[in-house]
């Protein structure tokens, strides 16, 4: 199951005509693809589009009613290969992911699906996450739609405009044969708000009917010559088909006067931002109403000729709103003026910079001084010649410290990496490479264990060079997630061919759970549509390696380092794989988390760990928190004049994982940790028992209290 | 393409001011989506046009994240909000800490022409701040003073205490705060109802959200009392005992008044630590340096001394360990904190892992010596007793054993630890003393030194080996006008990192030079 649950949201899923629809963007879209009547949907889960594959998982009912198939597809390429059911059948289908790494991977089947050509429309609903808050390379999946020729629709970052996107897609599609991929960034995914909804269409043909009545084309195999003839139709038929329909229904959109000397060309996703400028110049109002003429693209790829020479006339000079690098959209503009010897300046990245996200500031700035160039009578006076600011905010940049992601509390995957730490202490460094998904933060203090990733399910694949083994061996890590997207055969397989002398650790904390605690393979789960409990383990003895052991604890560090240190130093030379499991803190936590209050509520006895530091112990060297990193292991100044540094502290939010304890254990660090669990409606024997036991055992305290002096303990 | 002439004709006066722009800045985990979700529920609910984003995932997991709120009355026709805060460009900031707060500051969310800062006080100290082995915790008051300037309105105390007090979570008190604020055209009650919609923990949450509104809006105070700094703690013994411990204090009042305060805590912690005549050995030694400061420097080489002496004396053994963790003092602190009550038991386990030398330690000190002596003898003991141990202390058989070793404090003093340890004292202190003529302030940055000797097994003896590397750089620059500075530069980035290698740098540096 998912870390939240949608079973809320799915009811949003039902509104019909007239009703209006409030929530998150991405579920609009979940909405909007069965007002379209989409005949099967499916992906790949990651932020920012995880939502919508939860929120699908959790409506199998509606799907089922509808007559539409879900599928949690195995891998991105999966999911993309899955729209071939489009090529022959005339269904709808959309798949999502995130970009631009969603699209790295898919993109072999896309590019088989852009050659063959669609019958259905088939959408591709792309979380683009790029800018502040993306966990990723920063790249752009446009260039994907250009080198393959299909279309991509970028539009206002508002649920009507995103919504009436899905719909629009589809048409293109089908309008034009190609499948279209429909761009929305990390924050429209996430953006709330209202639109009108219709009611729910079941797919005019479902997957089952054409299932029953097959149909195949030889002509839209990619195999020469029909690939020949495929580059020949996309050029000649499919692109003009698509310009028509883009034009004849007014895809892109034209805002503000008819006549003025600038205007500016924006892909639909910045619209929000160059609306914000320019309402901050003054030369915009709340509702959007403009001074200076904006031609939107909803559709960035393709780009409309006559469309866009039309928006132009009149102008002395354009600035293009492009995102990202390289600016592929500028430069077709320029080749179209160029082409038609026109005289208009066009401007973009000469104001804006060449790259990062265009945040409000860098939009006001670079429309600012596009303006100031291009159109100054137009700006007003205050910006023209802006009065000495006068506020001197004092520097924090020293004093604020960094704060990225890390470990959650009570994290399985903390106590691997202080067992990593621990043998690094021992045996030396060694060459370690990394995967996707939360193990990636080890990356990162306190631990500062892994040095690159390559891709999902690519750990131990990128490794490949040091398979030979040497002196030391190469260490690779990767997650469950990575494991079933592709990591069983491109990284597991590729070490048992080549007969890799190296280590690979997999982190089964039983979910997908960077991207939001979906279920996988391997889950421990039972889902009731989905096939859980398939062992890591089995699958590694299947596919020839010999050498697993399993921790089924993570938290207990010794075992770790022990069986890290034995995969290390043993005489076999063939591949060695760890599988460390423990359970996703998070997603345990939000499951038992009611189930204990329920059981306290009710009266049964329940014990609830919490791990605590005595103060007067601790010496304040912090040798604990450089094996952890755990949120709730902090520190605190004490009110003693004899101690300089702080020592530490857990606060109330331990979930009592042991991590401390253990960590302190195998690492020989000191003795101030204890467990405390809380018993919770203890039973009329034990409350008897411990009765007794506490009164001796206080007894024993007061006699040697009686023989010495005592000190009322500092509050520590 | 679709055409939309809309033309700006309305009058430009400033109707932007409609459109009002909140940023939450808060740490993953901490419920900002919660918060966020009820405020826009309370926008929508009293007939505002409201959009909220957030960037959700793995990016924001325990760290630094905003979620943006901008929300418009609903006579505005199809408001155009921006997805993003902007510098300079925002309303209301709700910090849920303190270095967001600052994180917030610094991104020019926060400016005096319009913004109400909300933010609560209280730290969630970054893995930067914590690992360093000394002090890296950031300067609030440096947080503190920056929003004083930057904010139009400020409204700060800690949020998080008051939420824990009332069983709920910080969202819960930013909220209170925030309708208290009045930034918000909305009474309390629709706050409260947004609340009761969200459905969940709604009890807490209004309890935490009514405790945060009351100390907001100026009628409750601050949940935080600041603690009486420097109240001498009650001593309570034996009469013969108490007899004793009034001479002793008696000769801690006769010191100069600069020396006093850290020498009767140092007094409090040596004889805690093994009993009156110890206390006495103590004041001795501070007598010793006593003799040899002046009140022309303040005292300063004794304060030191008072306090890293007494830090020195009460080293941390096994005895010390199991006599603190079986006081009747401690089980009821641990009580305390775990938040026990009548009808619940409590579980205790604590974790030990002894070293051979820690078990030699104990021995007397020619046993002792001549056990540490032979590498197979130690492998012998290493063998027999250093494996972790998970001893239950709320039962009997544990907690006798940590009873029985906690006993054992008149035998201390015959142990080897003890010998290393009044040896390793008397050296520092005789090194560290020798400056005090030439140089003063010299011998008071090598006192200082001591702070770098703390922790237990490896961590100890790597602070050992640090101590030893800066004392050792006093030979190198005694005579220099500088050699003070030196030592306390040196000794700080001893403390920056685990290894020493900012220590290396440094004294690469004084090598350079001397």
């Amino acid at each position: 199951m998912a870390e939240r649950s949608f079973k809320a949201e799915v009811e949003h899923l039902r509104l019909g005509a007239g009703e209006t629809f409030t929530g998150e963007g991405i579920l609009a879209i979940t909405k909007a693809l069965l007002e379209n009547g989409v005949g099967y949907v499916g992906g790949y889960q990651g932020a920012p589009i995880s939502h919508l594959m939860d929120v699908l998982a959790d409506a199998q009912d509606l799907l089922g009613e509808l007559g539409v198939r879900y599928e949690a597809n195995a891998s991105e390429a999966g999911a993309a290969a899955m729209l071939a059911a489009s090529v022959h059948y005339p269904i709808r289908g959309a798949v999502t992911f995130k970009g631009p790494v969603g699209v790295n991977v898919a993109s072999d089947a896309l590019a088989n699906l852009a050659s063959s050509g669609v019958t259905g429309g088939a959408l591709i609903v792309l979380g683009e996450d790029y800018g502040e808050g993306s966990s990723i390379m920063q790249e752009r999946s446009h260039a994907f739609a250009m080198k393959s020729q299909f279309w991509l629709l970028d539009p206002r970052p508002n649920l009507p405009s995103i919504t009436r996107a899905v719909g629009q897609g589809f048409e293109l599609s089908e309008a034009s044969n190609t499948p279209v991929m429909l761009m929305v960034r990390i924050r429209s995914c996430h953006v709330t708000g209202s639109f009108e909804t219709r009611d729910n269409v079941p797919p005019p043909l479902n997957v089952r009917d054409a299932l029953a009545n097959p149909r195949r084309d030889f002509s839209r195999v990619v195999l020469p010559p029909m690939s020949y003839a495929h580059e020949q139709d996309k050029v000649k038929n499919r692109w003009p088909a698509a310009q028509k329909f883009i034009t004849e229904n007014g895809l892109n959109e034209v805002f503000g006067p008819q006549k003025a000397p600038v205007g500016i060309v924006l892909q639909g996703g910045m619209y929000n931002g160059v609306i914000r400028a320019l309402q901050r110049l003054g030369m915009a109002d709340v509702s959007g109403k403009t001074d200076v003429p904006l031609y939107v693209l909803n559709v960035t790829y393709p780009l409309v000729r006559d469309e866009f020479l039309a928006f132009c006339a009149g102008k002395d000079a354009l600035l293009v709103v492009e995102e990202g690098q390289p600016e592929f959209i500028e430069q077709d503009l320029s080749t179209m003026l160029y082409r038609a010897q026109s005289s208009v300046r066009l401007s973009g990245k000469d104001v804006f910079p060449q790259a990062g996200e265009y945040t409000g500031q860098v939009m006001l700035d670079g429309v600012t001084a596009f303006l100031r160039r291009h159109a100054p009578d137009l700006l007003p006076g205050q910006v023209r010649a802006p009065n000495a600011e006068g506020h001197a905010i004092p520097d924090l940049s020293k004093t604020v410290p960094i704060r990225p992601p890390s470990f959650c509390t009570g994290c399985p995957e903390r106590p691997i990496f202080a067992a990593m730490k621990l043998v690094e202490q021992k045996l030396g460094k060694h060459q370690i490479a990394a995967d996707i998904g939360c193990h990636l933060f080890a990356a990162l203090p306190p631990f500062e264990i892994g040095g690159a990733t390559m891709g999902y399910g690519l750990g131990p694949a990128s490794n490949a060079a040091f398979d030979g083994g040497g002196e030391k061996r190469a260490i690779s890590i990767i997650g469950d997630g990575g494991f079933w997207h592709n990591g069983l055969s491109t990284s597991i397989g590729n070490m048992v061919f080549n007969r890799s002398d190296s280590v690979a650790i997999i982190v089964d904390n039983f979910y997908s759970a960077a991207t939001g605690g979906q279920d996988i393979m391997s889950s421990r789960a039972q889902n009731p549509s989905k096939s859980t409990n398939n062992p890591i383990a089995k699958a590694l003895k299947g596919i020839g390696i010999e050498w697993v052991r399993q921790i089924d604890h993570t938290y207990d560090v010794t075992a770790m380092r022990d069986v890290l240190e034995e995969a290390l130093t043993c005489d076999y030379d063939g591949p060695k794989v760890i599988i460390a499991a423990s359970e996703c803190m998070l997603n345990k936590q939000r499951r038992e988390k009611p189930k204990r209050n329920e059981a306290i509520k009710a009266g049964r006895r329940i014990g609830v760990p919490r791990f605590g530091v005595d103060a007067d112990i601790c010496t304040g060297d912090h040798a604990c928190i450089r094996l952890s990193g755990c949120p709730s292991l902090s520190l605190k100044h004490l009110d003693d004049p004899l101690r300089d540094d702080p020592v530490a502290h857990i606060d109330q939010t331990c979930v009592g994982c042991g991590n401390c304890g253990e960590v302190a254990d195998a690492a020989i660090l000191c003795p101030s940790f204890y467990r405390a669990e809380v018993v919770h409606n203890p039973g009329a024997l034990e409350r008897w028992w411990v009765g007794r036991r506490g009164r001796l055992i206080n007894w024993l305290q007061s006699r040697r209290a009686r023989t010495r002096l005592n000190f009322e303990a500092a509050d520590l | 393409m679709t055409k939309h002439d809309n033309s700006l004709t309305v009058s430009r006066d400033d109707q932007l001011d409609v459109i009002l722009k909140l940023a939450v800045m808060a740490v993953g985990g901490q419920g900002g989506g919660v918060l966020t979700t009820w405020i826009e529920t309370l926008a929508r609910t009293q007939g505002f046009t409201c959009q909220a984003t957030s960037v959700a995932g793995v990016a924001q997991r325990t760290g630094a994240t905003i979620y943006y709120i901008e929300m418009a009355p609903s006579t505005v026709t199809a408001p155009v909000f921006s997805l993003a805060p902007a510098p300079g460009d925002v309303d209301i900031v709700v910090a849920a800490e303190m270095m967001e707060a600052g994180r917030a500051i610094m991104r020019g969310f926060v400016t005096p022409d319009r913004t109400t800062l909300i933010a609560s006080t209280h730290r969630a100290l970054a893995v930067s701040e914590k690992s360093v082995p000394g002090d890296g915790v950031a300067a609030s008051q440096e947080v503190r003073a920056a929003a004083e300037i930057a904010a139009q309105r400020l409204v700060m105390f800690d949020l998080e205490q008051i939420a824990v007090a009332q069983g709920s979570v910080i969202s819960a008190s930013l909220f209170g705060a925030l309708a208290a604020s009045g930034c918000l055209p909305f009474d309390r009650d629709a706050f409260e109802a947004a609340i009761r919609a969200g459905g969940k923990a709604v009890d807490a949450s209004l309890r935490a959200f009514a405790a945060a509104y009351a100390v907001a809006s100026g009628t409750a105070e601050d949940a935080v009392t600041p603690t009486e700094k420097g109240a001498a703690p009650d001593v309570t013994g034996p009469g013969g005992l108490m007899k004793q411990w009034q001479a002793l204090q008696d000769r801690v009042a006769a010191f100069p008044g600069e020396v006093q305060e850290m020498a009767s805590a140092g007094l409090r912690k040596t004889v805690d630590f093994q009993n009156v005549d110890y206390g006495i050995i103590y004041l001795d030694r501070i007598d010793g340096v006593l003799a040899k400061d002046s009140a022309k420097q303040r005292y300063l080489l004794t304060r030191e001394a008072a306090k890293h002496i007494a830090n020195a004396m009460a080293y941390d053994d096994i005895i010390k360990v199991a006599e603190l963790k079986t006081r009747e003092a401690r089980f009821s602190r641990v009580n305390r904190e775990m938040g026990l009550t009548g009808g619940q038991r409590i579980k205790l386990t604590e974790y030990f892992h002894p070293r051979a030398s820690e078990i030699a330690g104990l021995m007397p000190a020619r046993l002792g010596a001549w056990l540490e002596a032979s590498s197979s003898r130690m492998a012998r003991l290493d063998r027999w007793f250093g494996k972790g141990r998970h001893l239950r202390s709320d039962r009997v058989t544990g907690f006798m054993m940590l009873y029985l070793l906690g006993g054992r404090q008149s035998w201390r003093l015959k142990t080897l630890r003890h010998a290393h340890e009044v040896a390793h004292l008397e050296a520092w202190l005789s090194q560290s003393l020798r400056h005090v003529d030439k140089d003063y302030h010299l011998a008071v940055e090598l006192l200082r030194c001591r702070r770098l000797i703390k922790g237990y097994s490896d961590t100890h003896a790597r602070g050992l080996t640090k101590f030893d590397r800066v004392c050792g750089a006093a030979s190198l620059l005694a005579g220099r006008k500088d050699a003070a500075d030196w030592i306390q530069r040196l000794r700080e980035a001893a403390l920056k990192d685990e290894a020493g290698e900012a220590l290396d740098g440094a004294l690469k540096t004084v090598r350079s030079f001397t």
